[in-house]
């Protein structure tokens, strides 16, 4: 048997994997679409022009956005520094990574009742801190925008932590090493050696953050003011799909939630392919 | 023009001394990697670092460049103490077995780093890595990235990149490993080409003999973390302080053998095949001994004054030369280096000159 064809024979594992997302993903997706452009009364746009122009559901987009874009940088921001300070194997490395991990394996509803508990206006933290005299009153966390945006960030770190340790442990810490013998300063190291080969998967991880943020539901829910400053999109969708019954409306935002998706991702994928792209070894190993 | 307001990254110097360098990895129970290590550079020299994977030899370079800490010791540039300095405050350049080259950066960018680092002026930033890079003979290439280069090119980039800063010490770790065999011996002309043109001091680490015979003013043998022997390529090769470097220098023929005899410096040593005349390079007390004999030291002929005689057993074809396997009575075995073919079976006498057969005592009782 040639080599080629054993490739062909290989390629056949493939298959059950793509029969589910045919089935599990494509179809349904473009039943969605097409759901999406049969509304049950008007033309094929009305559920479109619904959404934009009822006050209740375009402005979902922006609200969710408002969480999932600050939400992400700030993942991004966090694990950045946190995993190039783990690049090097170390004893209490492992304990550390295992515990930054954890939340991952909490799910988000979890941690949704953890931060009700602990960071409610009864919780120990509002208490401690009036305790402490550090506030004059109970201390809102929750059931408002920045219990929602603190959950995303608790709930996605892990995730981004992860990916971002994975790439920075990729780059041949040699060429660290290379800059400090000409001079380069730890920061003047990350500055122009480390940061430059870590920019395309910095890209790759906010996009795969981002997409997970935007759409948030549960803590949406339990951690949020549903009805209003943490009203995001994928509520708007529940309510049409749930409340309402209009699966039209309810496939046509989950159309307009994945077209921002995409045009979030297809942006920072855009400013990526500006960047290097190559190989993050300087030489033979 | 000092860029470097924080420390003396450029400047002269007279010697680099290391002193008692230890460097301990992982438990106290395991041996040091670097175990005591006494060495004085002056400035100007070419020193080869020479033994064996995991003698110690490329932990002692990282030491020198700042990468390793040390466990104890110290290393001294003069009057100024190093070994507490980070490695961007020493100002040696460095070049990596494995190039280390930035593949984000062009070529330009790479040779040109260290000047940025050191706020050189753009100018003259730019003359400094023209000339690097003439002097590798690499023009032409300044937009390449490094991945757009032959496994040659990109050493020859790590070399400029390394000597464009100026550094006061040139610390090389293996830099022709990675090199095939032609390009190998290109490449050590052209760093020694590099030194003679710029005379920079150079500590070069390595494991192949010749190129430490060859590029070398000064060699130092290392074993299990420790100094066997300084010297020049001669005394290193003729005269090697103990086995361990006598093995490493090719002393093929290591025979365990029943000393007869001390006189001075002279040992007579036996076997079942008569007996063999030798030079003392180590006290002789014990009543065995080690003979160490270069194969191309010995001559093969019909009879012979200080002699082994034996069996041609087998011959391995060199094309300018031929490797003589010789089975002596008693089992002893040696190697010779002779100029034609032997038939396998003749009787030989495998001849070396006293002075040549160096005698060590016996590792163990």
């Amino acid at each position: 048997m040639t080599a080629d064809r054993r490739a062909d024979r290989a390629a056949l594992l493939v298959a059950p994997a793509a029969a589910v997302m045919v089935l599990l993903f494509i179809y349904p997706f473009l039943h969605g679409l097409v759901l999406s452009f049969r509304p049950a009364a008007g033309g094929a746009l009305a559920s479109y022009a619904t959404f934009f122009t009822n006050r209740s559901l375009w402005p979902t987009i922006f609200t969710t956005l408002r969480l999932a874009l600050p939400a992400t940088i700030a993942n991004v921001a966090f694990a950045l520094p946190v995993a190039y300070h783990m690049r090097r194997r170390s004893r209490y490395q492992k304990v550390v990574i295992t515990i930054l991990v954890i939340p991952m394996t909490l799910g988000t509803v979890l941690i949704a009742e953890g931060m009700l508990t602990y960071l409610g206006p009864k919780g120990w933290l509002s208490q401690t801190l009036q305790l402490l005299h550090l506030a004059s009153g109970p201390v809102r966390l929750t059931h408002n925008y920045t219990g929602v945006l603190l959950s995303l960030i608790v709930s996605g770190f892990p995730f981004v932590f992860l990916l971002m340790l994975s790439y920075v442990s990729g780059i041949d810490p040699v060429l660290g090493q290379a800059a400090a013998t000409l001079g380069a300063t730890p920061w003047r190291q990350f500055r122009y050696i480390y940061l430059p080969l870590l920019l395309p998967g910095l890209a790759m991880a906010f996009c795969l953050a981002f997409v997970q943020a935007f759409s948030v539901f549960p803590s949406a829910v339990l951690l949020g003011a549903p009805a209003g400053p943490t009203r995001v999109i994928s509520i708007a969708a529940y309510e049409a799909a749930f409340e309402q019954f209009d699966d039209s409306l309810a496939s046509c935002v989950a159309m307009i939630m994945g077209a921002v998706q995409l045009i979030v991702v297809s942006a920072v994928l855009g400013l990526r392919r500006a960047l290097y792209r190559g190989p993050v070894t300087g030489g033979k190993r | 023009m000092n860029y470097f307001p924080q420390g003396r990254m450029q400047g002269d110097f007279a010697s680099l001394r290391l002193e008692r360098v230890t460097r301990r990895f992982g438990g106290p129970g395991r041996p040091p990697a670097l175990d005591g290590v006494s060495l004085t550079v002056q400035r100007g020299e070419f020193v080869a670092l020479l033994g064996p994977s995991g003698c110690g030899k490329s932990t002692a370079l990282n030491c020198i460049a700042g990468l390793i800490a040390l466990s104890s010791g110290a290393i001294w540039l003069d009057d100024e103490r190093l070994d507490a300095l980070p490695p961007e405050r020493r100002g040696f350049g460095m070049v990596f077995q494995s190039y280390a080259l930035f593949p984000h950066m062009t070529v330009q960018n790479n040779v040109q780093f260290g000047l940025v680092m050191r706020g050189v002026p753009a100018a003259e930033r730019q003359r400094r890595t023209a000339r690097a890079l003439a002097l590798v003979q690499l023009e032409g290439h300044e937009d390449k990235l490094p991945g757009q280069l032959s496994g040659g090119q990109q050493q020859r980039v790590a070399i400029a990149r390394a000597i464009v800063v100026e550094p006061r010490l040139v610390l090389m770790d293996e830099p022709l490993s990675n090199l095939d065999a032609r390009l190998r011996l290109e490449m050590r002309a052209e760093i020694r080409r590099i030194h003679r043109e710029l005379g920079r001091t150079t500590i070069y680490v390595t494991h192949d003999q010749d190129e430490a015979l060859s590029l070398a003013d000064r060699i130092v043998v290392m074993q299990d973390g420790t100094v066997q022997q300084i010297g020049s390529p001669e005394e290193v090769y003729a005269q090697p302080a103990n086995l361990h470097v006598a093995r490493f220098m090719g002393f093929r023929n290591l025979l365990e053998l029943d000393v007869d005899a001390v006189a001075g410096g002279e040992v007579t040593l036996r076997g079942a095949w008569g007996a063999l005349r030798g030079t003392a390079r180590q006290s002789i007390d014990g009543p065995r001994a080690i003979a160490a004999i270069r194969p191309d030291e010995i001559a093969i002929g019909p009879a012979g004054g200080n002699a082994i005689a034996g069996e041609v057993e087998g011959v391995e074809y060199y094309g300018r030369d031929c490797l003589v396997e010789i089975r002596a009575a008693g089992g002893l075995r040696l190697f010779a280096r002779a100029p034609g073919r032997l038939e396998r079976g003749a009787t030989v006498h495998a001849a070396v000159a006293p002075e040549r057969v160096l005698v060590y005592p016996a590792s163990r009782p």
